[in-house]
């Protein structure tokens, strides 16, 4: 008896944890808000001129989406289907709000630089998208996984952006990191030689669309390659059995 | 006897006898080019031709294209004609690199090649340096007129490649565009006639060196025009919209707007009217587009030469234009032979 609970337990978690990979893998890679759903793409391409900005841009974008999917989740049993959309910007806006205080209490210098951005997650498709996409029909556990995963999805095309932007258009990466993570991260600044030539528009608007298109024309390029190697040969036979003779229609 | 089909007249062009005149026709510029402002634009053609050659043949490579045949149709050779004479004669070697680089990469290729970019690759290839490298792309090497000082080969091939030279200062060698010095001179108060007067100017109060490379450009064109290397509306509807432009703004206030003959023979004007705008693939097809598309481009010129932050404004005036030519084209549908409207 004991044994049959342990298999059944083993079996459910393992489960579990397979359902958890899944939600992970179409979070960051499948279906990654920013590379193929394109959604939240104002704050991305705005703030995006280097790398700290994205990195407390996607921190901000992913604490907002833990916090709506996790309180979604909870009420969603609780909100008639009419007025959901209502209930869940509110939750989103606190959420907001929240972060937007705490910001502006501990990362002063950050939240200046962010500015406007910041209030503005309320209006990031992605996080409406995930409330009831996902977290308005799934139960919490499974919510919270996939507020983690589209959160660091978002937050990775954020910080490789910023920091494509930042070395070709300033020469530096890492900079200012200090406004996140405090006087020692100052030394984090790395510089490309002196003899480099900053090419303005990569920190200009044009440089975030040509920056992001190139960082979706890569994602396509590695799903094009792995579907290619997955390509299994054609089955003949199996082929030819599905195609009837003319004159038997 | 053979039997023949419709149809019986034939257009003996071919992309790349286009192209050829297209070059043929700029050479009387490249030399007025030579004479004035020194070897150094022999330089940067160079240069412009081997990273052509190099990046599009990467390119073809990754579309797996054919790359002997789209390689001699010579439609690169434009777009490097097109942007070294919009940079300074004397910049860094990576100016030039750079330029054509995005301009055959992100102008050309990831639209397709020839014949799918809707934007003019040599006109992206100068904005993208104008608004990346803005401190190099103003440096302008002065015509021996104005500066006193004469480039020789070795001079200019040093200043490309190490940005230093010895045997003349460098600071009085480059300066300020004729057009860039009237526009800043009129933001410090002082009037068009005052500013024509000084010793960028000739007898005739037109600009060493710009003024010859622009006339030279206008009798290629004129080649271009006889020889049908170009369609009549697009030059035509440039100028003359400019020269009504600039005579009525100028009849209107001649104190800050300039005549029309300063506009005509400064910046890249009649490189613009014939060899730019008349890229059949980046422009309008229809008779009347042509022309609309034409005028277009003129009233931005004159609206961001007088009112713009840039002393010259063709580069963005036919990447504008370029973005209308899907409307452009919809509304200007010529009648089909046999119907009414």
């Amino acid at each position: 008896m004991t044994q049959l609970n342990q298999t059944n337990l083993r079996f459910s978690l393992s489960a579990k944890l397979s359902q958890y990979r899944q939600i992970a893998r179409n979070g960051v890679w499948e279906n990654n808000q920013a590379l193929v759903a394109l959604l939240g793409l104002c704050p991305l391409l705005a703030v995006t001129n280097n790398t700290v900005n994205g990195l407390g841009l996607g921190l901000a974008t992913m604490t907002v989406l833990l916090t709506s999917n996790l309180l979604v989740s909870l009420v969603r049993n609780h909100v008639a289907s009419e007025i959901r959309i209502p209930v869940f910007v509110a939750i989103i806006a606190s959420a907001v709000t929240a972060i937007d205080l705490w910001m502006e209490a501990y990362l002063y210098t950050l939240h200046g630089i962010l500015g406007i951005f910041i209030p503005l997650i309320v209006t990031n498709c992605a996080i409406l998208g995930r409330a009831e996409a996902f977290a308005s029909k799934n139960p919490v556990d499974q919510s919270l996984v996939d507020a983690f995963f589209v959160g660091l999805g978002f937050l990775l095309v954020l910080v490789i952006l910023g920091s494509f932007r930042e070395l070709m258009g300033s020469g530096t990466l890492f900079a200012q990191m200090d406004l996140l993570f405090g006087e020692a991260a100052k030394s984090l600044k790395l510089s490309m030689p002196d003899d480099f030539h900053p090419i303005l528009m990569a920190i200009l608007p044009p440089g975030a669309f040509i920056g992001l298109g190139l960082l979706v024309a890569l994602k396509n390029m590695f799903e094009q390659r792995k579907s290619e190697l997955n390509r299994q040969p054609l089955d003949i036979t199996e082929v030819s059995a599905d195609i009837k003779p003319i004159s038997a229609s | 006897m053979i039997q023949v089909s419709s149809p019986f007249t034939h257009n003996n062009n071919s992309v790349r006898k286009v192209m050829l005149n297209v070059q043929l026709a700029a050479l009387p510029a490249l030399f007025t080019h030579i004479y004035f402002f020194g070897f150094g634009i022999t330089i940067q053609w160079t240069l412009a031709l081997i990273t052509l050659l190099v990046v599009e043949t990467i390119m073809l490579k990754l579309r797996n294209r054919p790359i002997w045949p789209y390689l001699t149709d010579f439609s690169g050779l434009i777009t490097v004609t097109g942007l070294v004479f919009c940079i300074p004669p004397e910049a860094p070697w990576w100016v030039i690199v750079s330029g054509i680089t995005f301009a055959i990469i992100f102008g050309k290729h990831l639209y397709g090649g020839l014949g799918y970019n809707p934007f003019n690759p040599a006109m992206l290839g100068f904005a993208f340096l104008l608004i990346s490298f803005p401190y190099e792309m103003t440096q302008w090497t002065l015509p021996t007129q104005v500066s006193g000082y004469y480039l020789s080969f070795i001079d200019s091939f040093y200043l490309i490649f190490s940005g230093q030279i010895h045997s003349v200062p460098l600071d009085q060698i480059t300066g300020a565009t004729p057009l860039d010095e009237v526009k800043t001179a009129l933001s410090t108060g002082v009037t068009v006639p005052t500013s024509l007067m000084s010793d960028s100017f000739n007898a005739f109060r037109i600009p060493y060196g710009w003024a010859a490379v622009n006339i030279a450009f206008f009798i290629g064109g004129t080649w271009m025009l006889i020889s049908r290397s170009i369609r009549w509306q697009y030059p035509v509807g440039f100028l003359l919209t400019m020269i009504i432009l600039s005579a009525a703004f100028n009849w209107f206030d001649p104190e800050t707007y300039a005549p029309v003959r300063f506009h005509l023979l400064t910046g890249g004007l009649m490189l613009a009217a014939f060899f730019i705008i008349t890229d059949p693939v980046s422009s309008s097809t229809t008779p009347m587009g042509r022309f609309i598309y034409a005028s277009g481009i003129a009233v931005l010129v004159y609206i961001i030469r007088n009112w713009g932050a840039f002393p010259e404004g063709i580069a963005f005036a036919v990447l504008i234009m370029n973005m209308f030519v899907p409307i452009i084209d919809q509304y200007t549908q010529p009648r089909v032979v046999g119907y009414r409207k």
